[in-house]
């Protein structure tokens, strides 16, 4: 697992340097902007494989996504708190939220399709009482982000490039603690305690807090990929940013890329982001709709057949044959 | 060592243990015996803090214990083998071991813990690099026990320690108890297998339907008539 962990160093600052120079290139906004999306998203998607990668799915963190992007919005619309302030306050309540409902979840040994759904309820909670408070948060309609023109005090900017390099560091930051988990005694714990629980606490692994601690990284991380997205876009809105589709698009991004790998959710973000912005840039107003099927069938298609996501699998496949290769050499002096 | 007073214990609302008071001195092997649902397993639940008791009080070196959580039981010294070794099936053998001192306590010993634990046991050493899943149902049991002794218990526990496993197996397995008696460690055994358990208690417990129903050392119990004629039966 380690091993895969490392790309060839020269791949990795190729790609450091291309990642740098890539805004200043004079290509088209757009895909400044797509590639701003992957990276918010990619870290959200690695966030969420903190956990995802033993067994524990989380189908609200695009709860967690709307709770720090929506109270740090409010916080600026009606009291004008900056940003770089109100996020922490919204970063906090994430961290609270998450606690408690790992907390309450792992306590009673919810696992597997239970957590699964109980997360879902709580996704689905969040956007409601976000629509059911219209006065305040405007409802279905979305809340907008007061425009200031570029503010760096507000944490706004007309220019594509800040943003940019947030969402980039955000990627790097959250990739770095999967690998600070990957490393760590808490892998191994959970790791145990996703291959039986009982057994695990029977060794003297503290099952609750190893779980929730992982559960409340992973939101919090998620939270700050909400900030980022919410002064990016300027607008955010309930049902796109936190009900099922939403939570549910990490978990996509996740399977698809691998999720037991460094990587693989990031390949992930660019695979269903990529796909996304293409489907919808070509076919987008002559098949409405159809965009999403054709975009279900292909997840089904690799959950069954890729398990371990394309990013996984070639890492596995890559690794057997070289392990192949090495037998051969050996056999043959 | 181990004293458990008046304890009882409910599954929801349904009542599993009455008024059970055991006791395990140090250095003794105590056995509790009985037939299928009569709470042995749940017995050992409660001591090793998965499930908490509704009444009564559990004492461990004069310290009061119930209500704590297993990690807190585990760092305490009590460590239960559970039934059917539940062991962590895609990690190494080695892993497993390694995963069995999890506690800072036994953390610090580990490298000790582990040399004493490969010359008991020369199989596990020759297989550390094997995946537990692969190992025959004798060697899982005894990589289980193996887990178990990593964590520096004073008191272990077996839940059932010959469930499912050929006679043969079975008869290595108590020798390997008879041995780990002879260490000093301190057992609670649970077990379907009177004949066999008895043989290495000190003191034996009869279990039914959620109650211990006859005790005493081991000749006593030998001679119950009762526990003669239903368990043993000569």
């Amino acid at each position: 697992m380690k091993r895969l962990a490392n790309l060839p160093t020269g791949i990795l600052l190729f790609i450091l340097l291309f990642v740098i120079i890539f805004p200043f290139a004079g290509l088209p906004l757009y895909f400044t902007h797509t590639i701003i999306l992957i990276f918010i998203w990619g870290a959200v998607t690695t966030a969420w494989s903190y956990m995802g990668r033993f067994w524990m799915i989380s189908l609200c963190h695009g709860a967690w996504v709307g709770i720090a992007a929506y109270i740090t919005v409010l916080l600026f619309n009606f009291y004008h708190l900056s940003p770089w302030v109100g996020m922490w306050l919204g970063l906090l309540a994430v961290a609270i939220a998450a606690g408690v409902i790992g907390y309450a979840c792992f306590r009673f040994g919810l696992v597997g399709h239970y957590f699964a759904v109980t997360t879902l309820v709580v996704t689905e909670l969040v956007a409601l009482v976000i629509i059911a408070f219209r006065d305040i948060t405007e409802g279905r309609l979305g809340i907008t982000v007061k425009p200031l023109g570029t503010a760096p005090l507000y944490f706004q900017f007309e220019s594509k490039v800040p943003f940019y390099f947030m969402a980039l560091g955000l990627l790097l930051l959250s990739l770095y603690i999967w690998r600070k988990i990957d490393q760590s005694k808490m892998q191994k714990a959970l790791t145990a305690i996703e291959e039986d629980e009982v057994a695990a606490a029977s060794i003297g692994i503290n099952v609750v807090r190893n779980k929730t601690t992982v559960a409340v990284v992973s939101a919090v991380i998620a939270g700050m990929g909400g900030v980022v997205y919410a002064q990016y876009i300027m607008y955010l809105n309930p049902v796109t940013t936190i009900a099922i589709g939403a939570s549910l698009a990490y978990v996509f991004m996740a399977i698809v890329g691998g999720m037991f790998t460094l990587w693989g959710p990031l390949i992930g973000a660019i695979i269903i982001t990529g796909l996304q912005e293409y489907i919808r840039i070509t076919f987008g107003t002559v098949l409405m709709g159809w965009a999403w099927v054709g975009y279900g069938f292909i997840i089904v298609v690799m959950i069954i057949f890729l398990p371990k996501g394309l990013y996984g699998t070639l890492i596995e496949t890559l690794h057997k044959r070289r392990m192949q290769k090495a037998a051969r050499e050996s056999a043959t002096p | 060592m181990l004293k458990i007073e008046g304890m009882g214990a409910n599954y929801g609302a349904f009542k599993v243990l009455h008024d059970i008071s055991l006791d395990v001195a140090d250095g003794e092997t105590v056995v509790t015996v009985g037939p299928n649902g009569a709470g042995k397993t749940t017995l050992l639940r409660v001591i090793s803090g998965l499930l908490k008791p509704t009444s009564g009080a559990i004492y461990f070196d004069n310290q009061r214990v119930d209500g704590k959580e297993p990690y807190e039981i585990v760092d305490i010294g009590i460590s239960v083998v559970p039934e059917g070794g539940r062991l962590f099936p895609r990690l190494t053998v080695y892993d497993n071991l390694k995963a069995g001192s999890y506690t800072k306590r036994s953390r610090r010993e580990f490298k000790q813990s582990l040399d004493e634990i490969f010359s008991s046991f020369p199989i596990l050493k020759a297989r550390q690099s094997q995946i537990a899943g692969s190992l025959s149902g004798g060697e899982r049991q005894m990589l289980a026990i193996a887990r178990t002794l990593m964590s520096r218990p004073k008191l272990v526990m077996f839940d059932e320690v010959s469930s499912g496993l050929a006679p043969k197996v079975v008869t290595n397995l108590f020798e390997l108890v008879k041995r780990i008696k002879s260490q000093g460690y301190s057992i609670l055994m649970v077990e379907q297998n009177v004949r066999k358990a008895i043989e290495l208690a000190d003191h034996a417990y009869l279990m039914g339907s959620g109650r211990l129903q006859f005790h005493g050392n081991k000749e006593d119990f030998i001679q119950s008539p009762h526990i003669k004629k239903a368990y043993l039966g000569i």
